[in-house]
């Protein structure tokens, strides 16, 4: 696979305001989607769009990071940083999805967790440490794709899975290159560089061998052609489906202990 | 009754240990150096009053960051502490800007080799598995060899039915080895999960500070969470917060009582009582070797 795109050029094209969001997919991924709501403790989360739906006739769970699409929408939502009781919305529904050995799909979009007073007062920390724990052992496959934006602990929550796909102009990364630049520089508007540095886009993720494959996006750009996009998604998804239902349970965690135990240097 | 009189015991033995650990020459040049201010109350310490009292300000309580060594000193029986996993270090992992510079820095000031310290320990005769990290070490951030230590621990807690204990004390993921550091979150929380599920028991201990990438990970998972007084604890740094929030954050925010009001650990202990305490834990889950 050829890489054209500077690192920078790919975080501004993940950012695009008129690239496809969750919602924007959903319809054309799925049928009869049935959004479920609330985390049953304290609220909904709209950061976190969650709900059952079929694919090709077949019963799947479906967990989405959600950035608005307007200005209102991305009120609602945090701009698509999830709260803790996003995270265990998400918890909660994975554990109803393996109850009824439902597939799980999930959703990367997010620029990272939401920090503020209220996440941290309801223990945004344990949200996320609980999802990574929760997602390792789920008994069901988990499939999940880095829409655009992979930030920090809040992409990773949903992306301990079976299988995960970036999308080409995805960027995934330990925080914003902003954040990175301000740590490291003390300065933001070096953003550009430490995007070079950091080492953050689909091609670097799948040298790494932390995806699965790059969901390659159409020349004219997924905004303009959304369906290409989702046809390449949906074949992913029809493997992937056909080839972990058939694993016994106790393969299918063995395969993504072994995945996730295998990312970095051993001693 | 029994368990009072052997708390008191402890307590008396550890005081004794530290009284003639401070030897004459240590003394000397402790007295000599400048006061430590307290980060907490802004009270000037002496070196002296500082280790005397476990590294803990006499006037409110504030725990200082330990060291590795004194941390063992404190915690375990002694001599049994049996380390793993030493010579894994990070130099030479990548090839980040001032990377390898300041993992060599690291690693000269304060005789490690790594910002986590694993190893094998009894705990008033109890054989445990037991991480420490030190905030010394860049910032106690975790990188690939950070994680892997961690897991490679959790592995043998696994194997071998010993209790796991780890001492958090941790900025976060390591900004310098990038998207590698932010996966060891899910390897060490996958690791933990199987840990889990064969009933393996884990104790977290927080100690100041820890956040980001390691308070969403392993320190939160713990069976039983016990944090230091005062201790820093949160998943976004306080700037950041106040930046989103355009507002100032109260002085108790994001701190161990904080978290306890919150309901997210299970108590607060203070190092003087923290051996006793992990001993009786242990005891009352009956998993010891």
């Amino acid at each position: 696979m050829t890489q054209k795109n500077s690192a920078w050029q790919r975080v501004l094209n993940a950012r695009k305001t008129d690239r496809p969001k969750a919602l924007d997919l959903i319809p054309y991924l799925f049928d009869e989607f049935f959004e479920l709501s609330g985390d049953r403790a304290y609220g909904d989360d709209k950061a976190i769009v969650s709900g059952l739906a079929f694919f090709e006739g077949i019963p799947v769970t479906v967990l989405a990071q959600s950035k608005g699409r307007n200005l209102e929408e991305n009120m609602a939502c945090h701009f698509g940083m999830a709260h803790p009781e996003g995270y265990r919305k998400a918890m909660r529904l994975a554990k109803q999805a393996e109850k009824f050995n439902r597939p799980i799909v999930c959703i990367v979009d997010t620029a990272g967790a939401f920090p503020g007073k209220g996440a941290e007062e309801r223990g945004q920390a344990e949200a996320i440490a609980s999802s990574l724990k929760l997602f390792s052992s789920i008994k069901v496959p988990v499939i999940t794709f880095v829409l655009s934006e992979g930030g920090s602990g809040g992409a990773l929550a949903l992306s301990v899975a079976d299988r995960l796909y970036m999308l080409e102009n995805a960027i995934y990364s330990i925080l914003s290159p902003e954040g990175f630049a301000s740590i490291l520089w003390k300065d933001e508007s070096r953003a550009q560089e430490a995007a070079e540095l950091m080492e953050c886009t689909a091609y670097d993720l799948y040298a790494k061998g932390i995806i699965d494959k790059i969901i390659m996006e159409p020349t004219e750009g997924f905004e303009n052609n959304k369906s290409f996009v989702i046809t390449a998604m949906k074949n992913e998804i029809r493997n992937d489906l056909s080839a972990l239902r058939k694993l016994k349970t106790s393969t299918l965690l063995d395969q993504r202990y072994k995945k996730f135990r295998d990312i970095g240097v051993k001693i | 009754m029994n368990t009072q009189f052997y708390k008191r015991k402890e307590r008396l033995n550890l005081f004794q240990k530290l009284f003639t650990k401070v030897d004459k020459t240590d003394l000397k040049n402790t007295q000599d150096s400048t006061p430590l201010m307290c980060p907490s109350c802004n009270t000037p310490i002496s070196q002296y009053d500082l280790k005397v009292h476990l590294s803990v300000c006499p006037n409110c309580n504030f725990h200082f960051s330990l060291g590795v060594q004194e941390r063992i000193a404190q915690l375990v029986d002694e001599k049994s502490f049996k380390e793993l996993y030493r010579s894994a270090k990070s130099n030479k992992i990548n090839d980040f800007p001032e990377y390898q510079k300041k993992i060599a820095k690291a690693q000269d000031s304060t005789g490690l080799q790594e910002a986590v310290t694993t190893g094998i320990a009894e705990i008033n005769g109890k054989t445990v598995a037991l991480a420490i990290m030190d905030a010394r070490f860049i910032m106690g951030s975790m990188g690939q060899i950070v994680g892997e230590k961690i897991t490679r621990l959790i592995e043998v807690a696994d194997k071998k039915k010993y209790p796991l204990i780890i001492l958090s004390a941790s900025g976060g993921a390591r900004m310098q080895e990038g998207i590698l550091s932010l996966f060891q979150m899910s390897k060490t929380a996958s690791a933990l999960a199987r840990f889990d599920e064969h009933g393996g028991l884990y104790i977290s201990v927080l100690t100041h500070p820890t956040t980001g990438g390691v308070s969403a990970s392993f320190a939160m998972l713990g069976d039983i969470i016990i944090a230091e007084p005062k201790a820093l604890i949160g998943f976004a740094g306080r700037r950041v917060i106040e930046k989103t929030m355009n507002e100032q954050l109260p002085e108790a925010f994001q701190k161990s009582e904080f978290l306890l009001e919150k309901g997210f650990i299970d108590a607060i202990v203070h190092r003087k009582d923290l051996k006793t305490t992990l001993s009786n834990l242990i005891l009352m889950h009956k998993v010891s070797s």
